[in-house]
């Protein structure tokens, strides 16, 4: 699946879209997030991190499906 | 009729906000704008640069606008957000609210503001001399 990556999470990975294909079936939010840690060391030293599913913020046991736009949002800071 | 906008923009024009939010039912109305800062804990600043998830940022700040017409009784509602590197002194965001008399306006001014800083996806970076940084990024 296609994952974007915004702010700090941009730099992480060192791209702003990121195919993944090697995820558990039937993933979750929380399996998308696992995947991220075990391979970019830098996203456990975030304050936090939240994944957005088809642009509203989703929970942990959200499903994943190849079809959704899915994207890493970082702690953000406007204002 | 409520008058809504809710928007992000590459430069923030700060003197149509009166028209934006003037309304004939309103008594009052209540204005926050954000600003570049030129120091950070003591660190000069050169400029704050902004990005955005901007479809999902505009769900959630047309989300905000809704919630604060639920809460209070507003005739008028506006949030604009700037995008792209932005120097000291110049706005960087704009809320307000106008209402029949002034409390509600207030109240929902800040509710607005303080909701944008913590649900809307934007990311501000602040760039020293020798350093950029990513705000609220780490603990």
């Amino acid at each position: 699946m296609n994952v974007l990556f915004f702010g700090i999470a941009r730099d992480i990975v060192g791209t702003s879209e990121l195919l993944i294909s090697d995820l558990v079936n039937k993933p979750t939010v929380n399996d998308l997030k696992e995947y991220l840690m075990a391979r970019y060391s830098e996203f456990s030293k975030l304050t936090s991190f939240a994944v957005a599913v088809n642009n509203e913020y989703a929970k942990d046991n959200v499903p994943l499906d190849q079809n959704d736009e899915i994207a890493i949002i970082p702690p953000v800071s406007g204002g | 009729m409520k008058k809504i906008k809710i928007e992000i923009v590459n430069t923030i024009d700060t003197s149509n906000i009166y028209a934006q939010l003037s309304h004939a039912h309103s008594g009052g109305i209540c204005v926050f704008i954000g600003t570049v800062r030129e120091f950070t804990a003591n660190e000069e600043v050169i400029a704050l640069e902004f990005e955005t998830y901007k479809t999902m940022a505009l769900k959630e700040m047309q989300k905000i606008a809704d919630e604060a017409v639920k809460k209070w009784s507003l005739n008028s509602v506006v949030i604009t957000h700037a995008v792209g590197a932005k120097k000291v002194e110049e706005p960087v965001v704009i809320v307000g609210a106008s209402s029949a008399h002034r409390p509600e306006c207030f109240e929902a001014c800040r509710y607005l503001i303080d909701t944008l800083k913590e649900q809307v996806p934007i990311w501000k970076k602040e760039m020293f001399k020798n350093k950029e940084v990513w705000v609220s990024a780490h603990p």
